[in-house]
């Protein structure tokens, strides 16, 4: 089953389907596995395991102090990989990669995705890689059977999320309001109107992030989104509380 | 080629929420370059506001010294603000009213960009914000102390290095959250397209008044042109006017530190010695280009005296140029730069700035070696003297740690 068909069918028992974040090697791996284990007892749908970056420009100061400490801290890449396959093996719900696009290519872009697929992750989400720099990359992602996560933003004209739409597979990452990660979004008139937008524009499922911090954030989704992302609300909670509040959290959040 | 690229360099590797902005960018600025009447525009501001053109200046006593080509200096340091970044500046704020937008953000790093960005602004009536590693704060504190009496905010980014390239990451981010307001003025010719082209086009008025002016001095073409490479917006700038030319030799002078064999350095395009570990193809802060990177793409620590050319990327239109053979990369270490600036100061009453003193350096080695009927440019692309906390301090100067001290005990309460 493709991601976008698997997605379809969770979507029958569930309203609204919850897709977390984490920084890879922060604070440890340690620690990724628990949080891990915890959102997916929990029910959690999805899970993105950003590979740390030095230069996450999409990224708010949350995200973006848990890439550099990760850096810090020495995490190299092949760990990152090493990780997500156990993760991957050990678990069965979808997990993606989010990184830069640096990353790929560096390691290579074909020989960084035959890895992704070896491993069992299904997709992959690259907010600095627009489809027109990314030619080679949507190929092998095709190739591969992989889910090269397309994003829309509510700057994306309807003309430009058509396009997107086209080079997309498994779902939309919809960003919901401008700026970076972490801060908070507003709900309003205009969110819906960009989101009825979204959905006139493509027939994949609609993920919305940025901002998603709590229960009520995911109930103002319900009917809108198909998959509420929630990012740098559980790293805020792991630094405060440590991994075991995830559970709680996680239970809260739907 | 495909849009915004330099042979195998360049692209625009932006977010999408930034996406329509740059459609919007690259609209108006292919209008603008489009329109003569805009270029006469910024061609009369840069000549009242902006000393424009700067001179050419025959460097007397060091051509007699090295006994070989005759040395013109471009005075760039001679424009408003000490710095070729006005030029691009300026332009860009052309392009801002244009646009109607009202507020202006950019990086900077040793400070020049910034406060140039500050001027433009208060004179344009623009509002202004200006990130800049904390370091950076620290190490220039006289160009943040303009900054802000010129009207500017300036934010200090306490992010990753916390120097030039955490700036335009700061940057990055504020623009993705204001663009409807704002214009990211990018100092350099780097970053995703069309800022390289755009950054060019507007230095390359160095480029075409420098053509002229050797020419009238001269009589014919140089045989070297040499320019300090950072970002590479100066060297873009003054190499434009002899790219055509197959007998001038272009000379592209980075910072090579404490050592092209320390890893403390700048240098991605010049040739490492053997086993240094170098510049590799990357992409980040929106563009391909030779990054100073690790293994899995991290972005690595860099190391100059001289803050404006302190930087893990280079322009991809230089990097393509300097693939092709039509832009020979050198680097010069901060010793001999503090030696090229002693130098320059004591022989000509020039003061050039600690960037642009890396072009003084090469040019030294080689002048000797042209015949004395050959001419050699040096874009002096900054004025040193108002970076008198810097170089005070680069060379370790008593009297002038004296004066501090005494200083700090007349603040000491």
């Amino acid at each position: 089953m493709t991601l976008a068909q698997e997605i379809k069918h969770t979507l029958a028992d569930r309203e609204i389907l919850l897709m977390t974040h984490l920084v890879l090697g922060y604070p440890s791996f340690e620690v990724n596995r628990e949080v891990i284990a915890r959102m997916v007892e929990r029910g959690v749908d999805i899970i993105e395991l950003q590979i740390p970056f030095s230069e996450p420009v999409a990224d708010g100061p949350v995200i973006l102090r848990a890439n550099q400490e990760a850096i810090a801290g020495g995490i190299k890449v092949r760990q990152c990989l090493e990780f997500a396959a156990e993760m991957a093996a050990k678990h069965r719900i979808p997990f993606l990669f989010m990184t830069y696009y640096n990353i790929l290519f560096k390691y290579g872009v074909t020989e960084f995705l035959d890895k992704t697929r070896e491993i069992g992750v299904r997709g992959l989400i690259i907010p600095d890689l627009p489809p027109e720099e990314g030619a080679d990359y949507l190929a092998a992602c095709r190739r591969l059977e992989l889910a090269p996560i397309q994003i829309f933003a509510p700057t994306s004209s309807d003309e430009r999320m058509a396009t997107l739409a086209g080079h997309g597979d498994g779902f939309i990452y919809c960003v919901a309001r401008r700026g970076v990660t972490g801060a908070k979004t507003s709900f309003d008139k205009r969110f819906t109107d960009y989101i009825a937008r979204c959905r006139r524009a493509t027939d994949l499922p609609l993920a919305v992030g940025f901002g998603i911090a709590d229960r009520q954030d995911v109930e103002m989704l319900r009917g809108q989104a198909d998959i509420a992302v929630i990012g740098s609300a559980t790293i805020r909670l792991v630094e405060e509380h440590g991994p075991a509040a995830v559970s709680d959290f996680i239970a809260t959040l739907r | 080629m495909k849009t915004g690229y330099y042979g195998n360099w360049g692209g625009a590797f932006v977010p999408e929420i930034l996406h329509e902005t740059f459609r919007q960018l690259n609209a108006f600025f292919t209008e603008a370059q489009a329109d003569p009447a805009f270029w006469r525009q910024y061609v009369d501001l840069m000549g009242s506001y902006s000393c424009r053109p700067t001179p050419l200046t025959f460097a007397e006593n060091l051509t007699r010294r090295y006994g070989g080509a005759r040395i013109y200096i471009k005075r760039e340091d001679l424009n408003h603000t000490g710095a070729h970044k006005a030029n691009n500046v300026m332009g860009q704020g052309l392009l801002v009213r244009r646009m109607g937008k009202t507020r202006v953000i950019a990086e900077t790093g040793a400070g020049q960009h910034g406060v140039a960005t500050a001027t433009m602004a208060a004179k344009f009536g623009f509002e202004c914000t200006i990130y800049m590693g904390e370091e950076d704060v620290q190490r220039q504190r006289p160009n943040v102390f303009w900054m802000e009496k010129l009207g500017a905010t300036v934010v200090p980014v306490t992010s990753g290095s916390r120097t030039l390239k955490d700036a335009i990451n700061e940057a990055f981010r504020d623009w993705v959250a204001n663009m409807d307001s704002t214009h990211y003025v990018m100092g350099t010719v780097c970053g995703p397209h069309p800022f390289p082209t755009m950054v060019a086009w507007f230095q390359k008025i160095i480029g075409d008044e420098v053509r002229g002016q050797i020419m009238a001095a001269h009589g014919r073409l140089p045989a070297r042109v040499y320019a300090c490479v950072g970002g590479g917006s100066n060297a873009m700038g003054i190499f434009q006017g002899f790219i055509d030319d197959p007998g001038v030799e272009l000379v592209g002078v980075e910072a090579g530190g404490k050592g092209l064999d320390t890893g403390q350095h700048a240098t991605r395009l010049a040739t490492l010695p053997a086993g240094a570990p170098t510049a590799t193809p990357g992409v980040a802060q929106g563009y391909k280009t030779m990054f100073l990177q690790d293994d899995d793409g991290q972005m690595l620590d860099t190391h100059s005296v001289a803050a404006g050319l302190d930087y893990i990327g280079v322009s991809p239109m230089l990097a393509d140029l300097c693939e092709r053979g039509l832009v020979r990369c050198t680097a010069a270490t901060d010793t001999e730069v503090m030696e090229a600036l002693q130098l320059t100061m004591a022989s000509e009453g020039i003061i050039p700035a600690l960037e642009s003193a890396h072009a003084f350096v090469q040019a030294f080695k080689e002048a000797g070696e042209l015949p004395p009927d050959q001419a050699i440019i040096i874009n002096q692309s900054g004025r040193g003297d108002k970076d008198i906390f810097t170089i005070a301090h680069a060379f370790n100067d008593p009297s002038w740690k004296e004066f501090i001290r005494s200083k700090g005990e007349e603040y000491t309460p």
